[in-house]
């Protein structure tokens, strides 16, 4: 009872103190960081609608395009019932909702597999092909545009930036066919035209089967990466701090790799996001090219084959990667950005994001000017 | 460049443009191959469905280019198989940029609410990769042309409604803005007759820069078999075709190759040299 003397009144004042030593210590990036994470769980909420709604509620009846035009009326009623479809749309999407969230994929209707069973296979092979594109195009694309940008509007500039632009316009797809052209059949014949895996090793371990996928894939997703490291660094090296550092007498190669490229590669982490969602969607065409299976190779055919349950488990784990690689590269942004990372308040949801997208599109930098 | 500085010429931004060798270069080979696809079929030799040869027969008088996996003319098919790229990646090239503006203005314009939905919307969308997005839709909805050409729309309009936003934010607090907004004019006209026009140079540079996605996106979509139903013909669908014969003839696939390639190529040089003097432009004036 004593201890009720000194009451709820001491206890404010120390109570107040803690929440201000909390904030003292939380970092000044944490509200906005809880923000965008809310948001991108609401992205990922919608997402799961679009999908459910695209395969189940559109006005294509799912238990006739399974069955095919011509099955009777009866059996495509009685095939209704077992998928539940003759439910509330309500009550199946929280149904599946629930299901999805326990890690529940349903089963393949093709084979009827556990669509995580079919799944985790074929993802292991994208992943070691997605992995080795990074390691390739990032590395190129970093370098070479930092050496375009310190050697900029030379001959070896020029010669680079033209011969990327077949790489950027030319469709990946046609890319691939041209590099079949070029090493499995007339004219050199030294690498398989289709990646037959052995499914007993992992894909890695097989590399021969990889080099033309990923040489597909990362010539025409580093063009944009490059270009966009190219204009950034330049950027950098015209910038105030720059011409300071150099009026101090800093040795000019410090002035390169102390100030202006950990500053110029900011743009690449959106640069990087953005790769990876283009790389997700071409990925689809090279492995069918190269009859590579993974994920991509897959979801065409569970396309072709109107496997419903295998269409949703895909689009759904491929679509909340790309929110999860972008809300990385907001969070990395301002983690990396003093002015950010400090900041009372961020106003940008993602911050440099249009510059990046700027950069990627046309090489140039954002600029409002009228 | 060498031009006196006495003779005074009244700025023409077309001639401006046709200067740089990069836009005539690409203005002349998306041209060419838009020409090709379009008259082409009047000169086919043969029907592009007819059965003229055997399969992956070698080239001849009759068919210059061969014969491909059962027995088309080749040269015949190539000749027709270019009218759908064109006409859809054009279309939807052009639906996505109309309906990316008008929301981008109107999210610009209205701010708060209105402006955070929109703009949450397009991270919707842009967590899809374009390709997976249609493929989503089209093979629930059906292969009608319409039906993928209004789906690569959607998949490309979150980015113009994001980048026609971002311009447009810095234009709507400009002065002659405020001016037209103080004299009176209704919201229309000051979005379509003010707002517009000044932000109308980089819209078309990146309509130019979505011609060439399309152009992938629907040839990639024609070869996965959604588009141009097999009988007929169209460029990416006959590389799917001729694919396993491409030993023995390999024209069946290059010819469609090149041509996308070359059109490709051609919208993105078209574009990416129209930006590059248009900003030129503007850094002299500014």
């Amino acid at each position: 009872m004593t201890t009720l003397s000194i009451g709820p009144q001491h206890l404010l004042p120390q109570l107040r103190r803690t929440a201000a030593a909390l904030r003292a210590r939380a970092p000044a990036w944490l509200p906005w960081f809880i923000g965008r994470l809310l948001s991108g769980v609401g992205v990922v909420l919608v997402i799961s609608f679009i999908v459910f709604g695209a395969t189940q509620a559109l006005p294509s009846d799912p238990a006739r395009m399974i069955l095919g035009p011509e099955a009777p009326e009866h059996t495509i009623e009685t095939l209704r019932r077992q998928l539940g479809l003759d439910r509330p749309l309500v009550l199946q999407y929280v149904d599946w909702a629930g299901q999805v969230v326990s890690g529940n994929l349903g089963r393949s209707i093709d084979s009827n597999v556990p669509v995580a069973e079919l799944m985790a296979g074929r993802f292991a092979n994208s992943l070691t092909l997605t992995l080795a594109v990074a390691a390739v195009a990032f590395p190129l694309a970093l370098v070479l545009g930092i050496a375009l940008a310190l050697r900029r509007d030379s001959l070896f500039d020029r010669a680079v930036l033209s011969s990327v632009v077949l790489f950027k316009a030319v469709p990946g797809f046609v890319i691939g066919i041209c590099l079949v052209m070029i090493f499995s059949t007339s004219v050199f014949n030294i690498l398989p035209a289709a990646s037959l895996l052995d499914p007993a090793l992992p894909a890695w371990r097989q590399p021969q089967y990889l080099i033309l996928p990923t040489a597909t894939l990362a010539l025409s997703v580093a063009t944009y990466l490059l270009r966009l490291v190219r204009a950034s660094m330049i950027e950098a090296m015209d910038s105030e701090y720059v011409t300071a550092a150099r009026l101090r007498g800093v040795p000019e190669r410090r002035i390169i790799w102390r100030h202006a490229v950990p500053n110029a590669l900011i743009p690449a982490i959106q640069g990087v996001a953005m790769t990876f969602r283009v790389l997700f969607g071409g990925a689809v065409l090279a492995e069918v090219i190269f009859s590579y299976p993974g994920i991509g190779n897959t979801l065409n055919a569970a396309i072709e084959m109107r496997d419903l349950p295998l269409i949703q488990g895909i689009v759904l784990v491929v679509t909340v990667g790309v929110v999860a690689i972008n809300l990385a590269a907001d969070l990395i942004t301002v983690l990396l950005t003093p002015r950010l990372r400090t900041a009372t308040r961020i106003r940008a949801r993602s911050p440099g994001l249009r510059n990046a997208a700027s950069l990627w599109r046309t090489g140039k930098s954002w600029r409002v000017s009228v | 460049m060498s031009r006196p500085p006495s003779s005074f010429r009244k700025p023409n931004p077309l001639l401006d443009l046709l200067r740089a060798r990069q836009v005539r270069f690409g203005l002349v080979l998306s041209v060419l191959v838009v020409a090709f696809a379009l008259l082409g079929p009047l000169f086919a030799p043969h029907a592009p469905t007819d059965l003229v040869g055997i399969t992956y027969g070698p080239p001849s008088l009759d068919a210059p280019l061969g014969h491909d996996y059962i027995g088309h003319d080749v040269w015949s098919r190539v000749l027709a198989g270019g009218v759908s790229v064109v006409w859809m990646s054009l279309v939807s090239a052009v639906l996505a940029l109309t309906a990316g503006t008008a929301l981008g203005l109107l999210a610009a314009f209205a701010r708060r609410r209105v402006d955070q939905t929109i703009v949450w919307f397009t991270d919707v969308f842009l967590a899809f990769p374009d390709l997976i997005l249609v493929l989503l839709i089209v093979s629930m909805l059906g292969r009608e042309h319409w039906i993928i050409v209004l789906t690569v729309a959607v998949a490309f309009a979150p980015g113009v409604v994001r980048l026609s936003r971002g311009i447009a934010l810095g234009v709507v607090n400009q002065e002659f803005v405020e001016a037209a907004e103080m004299m009176g004019y209704p919201r229309g006209r000051i979005l379509f007759r003010e707002i517009l026009p000044s932000i109308l140079t980089p819209l078309l540079v990146h309509l130019g820069i979505m011609l060439t996605w399309a152009i992938g996106m629907l040839s990639g979509l024609a070869f996965l078999g959604y588009g141009v139903a097999p009988p007929a013909a169209d460029w990416g669908l006959m590389i799917n075709e001729n694919r396993a014969g491409l030993l023995i003839q390999p024209a069946a696939v290059f010819g469609p190759v090149l041509l996308i390639a070359l059109f490709a190529l051609g919208t993105n040089l078209l574009a990416e040299g129209v930006g590059r003097v248009t900003s030129r432009i503007e850094e002299k004036t500014t």
